[in-house]
């Protein structure tokens, strides 16, 4: 089997295994108890929080342990609104391709009464630093930009929008789920206010993700019930989850260049590859992209059954085809980028690990290829612009 | 529990009459592209008879089995019975299909009647 799926999520490493068994096994303690058992969970607790505070030149005091991504974009967007409340600030700034965590707590957001701007991300994926300067308000109290797409890949120009917004006094969120432990991340050096993550992206356990708020951000609770987490996130601490995401995330990024050098070659053999096959194309820019990110449109072709043929020979990645989703639309974040939906229908995401061979590479081409041109070879959308009654798009 | 029965994907891996009837009695395409489904069912009629049957879909995997079922289930029928398959009838016979993928076998249904009206549309002498 071919795991190339690595964006829905990643095979736990070594590491974070051997990290969480002693903490199920013997210092299965509760971090609030006073007697040395309960103790020793919390110092693997806050080594834990140390190590990843460490791998994005954060405090530790500055991470929260969530359940994962989502609740850290729910916790990120509500504690802006909160704080803006405050001075009457509840105008939001976005962009149409972000993850539903923050799309669906956006819309939450405005049925509350707050105003949310979603900015366009145009044809190669990536959000432009002047549209967001030019978006502000003086009633806008954040701006959340995903650092990487999670369908398409491309990397946005975190720096910049993060001096924009110093400039202007507004919070800036970044969801970074998709880019911890993959590309370079320094919180202080790219302006970032708070930042989201989740461990099951990077090699770690699901379930388990971190909220980074710089130090003075004042958290809103989503939940009540105790003083874990310096009172912001009750409920006892999933210190074995912790004690693997942290170990976890020094093991891939401790290999961060090494690791994106061998994905990104992967991923442009792979590219390169997959352009050959007539009437495709990529989605996103090619270069500001993940390292083990390719996301390609093949028009005549629906995805799922691309999906199951793959799957058939061995190979697991996805699409953002609309029945691959259980809508009719088609994938948010191709819509976003301009990709019509009788072409977006016909995607292919995949996504290859820090693992992924040569020889997996090229039998990915070979496989892809194949199963596109059998699909066609049926298909009467093929039919009609191979006979010149449509019109290809691609 | 797989997404499939494995009648669904028996017919979806080996699709049956998967093809185009160059000079069909009667063509039907429906579905649109927008929503990831295209159905077109060629059929050729003999004395009442729905002689042959071929199929072009573009769409999921219960899609394209949908198509399969149903020419399977009209091939060699009277256009009379033809006329009465019901998109229940392809969801049984494939063993049935998810909530969300009962409208391929709707589609199925709606292909095969807009051939056969193509059909009568072109054979107006034909008895129903």
């Amino acid at each position: 089997m071919i795991y190339a799926d690595n964006a829905a999520t990643t095979k736990m490493s070594r590491a974070a295994i051997d990290a969480m068994l002693p903490c199920m096994e013997e210092q299965y303690g509760n971090p609030s108890s006073l007697y040395s058992l309960g103790q020793a969970a919390k110092d693997i607790l806050e080594k834990a929080r140390a190590d990843v505070a460490a791998v994005i030149n954060a405090d530790p005091g500055e991470i929260t342990i969530t359940s994962g991504g989502s609740e850290a974009d729910n916790q990120a967007l509500r504690t802006a609104v909160a704080l803006g409340k405050k001075n009457g600030k509840t105008h939001l700034i976005s962009t149409a391709f972000e993850h539903h965590a923050i799309l669906h707590t956006l819309k939450a957001l405005e049925k509350e009464g707050c105003t949310v701007t979603l900015l366009d991300v145009h044809e190669d994926g990536i959000v432009r630093p002047e549209e967001v300067e030019a978006a502000i308000r003086p009633d806008t109290c954040l701006v959340s930009i995903m650092f990487a797409n999670n369908e398409i890949g491309t990397i946005q120009p975190i720096k910049e929008i993060g001096d924009i917004c110093r400039r202007h006094s507004v919070l800036f969120h970044t969801d970074a789920v998709q880019a911890v432990g993959h590309v370079p991340i320094d919180v202080k050096a790219d302006n970032i206010d708070m930042l989201s993550a989740s461990a099951h992206k990077f090699h770690g356990p699901k379930g388990i993700g971190f909220l980074y708020a710089k130090k003075g951000i004042r958290l809103t609770n989503l939940i009540e019930g105790g003083a874990q987490e310096r009172g912001k996130r009750a409920g006892t601490e999933n210190v074995a989850s912790a004690a693997g995401m942290a170990a976890a995330l020094k093991d891939t990024a401790s290999r961060m260049r090494e690791n994106a050098e061998h994905m990104s070659a992967l991923r442009d053999s792979i590219i390169q590859g997959l352009s050959l096959i007539p009437h495709s194309a990529l989605n996103g820019d090619a270069r500001k992209r993940l390292p083990g990110n390719v996301n390609f449109c093949f028009e005549g072709i629906e995805g799922e059954s691309l999906l199951l043929l793959l799957d058939d020979r061995g190979i697991c990645a996805s699409s953002g085809s609309a029945c691959t989703s259980g809508s009719l639309d088609p994938s948010h974040v191709l819509l976003a980028i301009g990709s019509v939906h009788d072409v977006a229908h016909g995607s292919l995401r995949i996504t290859i690990g820090e693992d992924t061979t040569a020889e997996e590479a090229d039998y990915i081409v070979r496989n892809v290829t194949e199963v596109v041109e059998y699909l066609r070879g049926f298909s009467p959308i093929w039919r009609d612009l191979e006979s010149g009654k449509a019109q290809h798009i691609l | 529990m797989a997404l499939y029965s494995e009648k669904v994907m028996d017919h979806f891996r080996n699709p049956r009459n998967v093809g185009v009837i160059e000079d069909a009695d009667g063509i039907g395409e429906v579905g649109n592209a927008k929503c990831g489904d295209i159905m077109k069912m060629y059929l050729k009629i003999e004395d009442g008879i729905i002689a042959d049957v071929k199929f072009e879909t573009f769409g999921c995997g219960s899609a394209i089995a949908s198509s399969s079922m149903a020419t399977e289930l009209i091939k060699g029928k009277p256009v009379a019975e033809a006329l009465q398959l019901t998109n229940k009838a392809v969801a049984e016979a494939l063993d049935g299909l998810p909530d969300y993928k009962m409208h391929c076998s709707v589609l199925a249904e709606e292909a095969i009647r807009s051939a056969l009206e193509d059909y009568y549309k072109k054979h107006p002498d034909a008895a129903i």
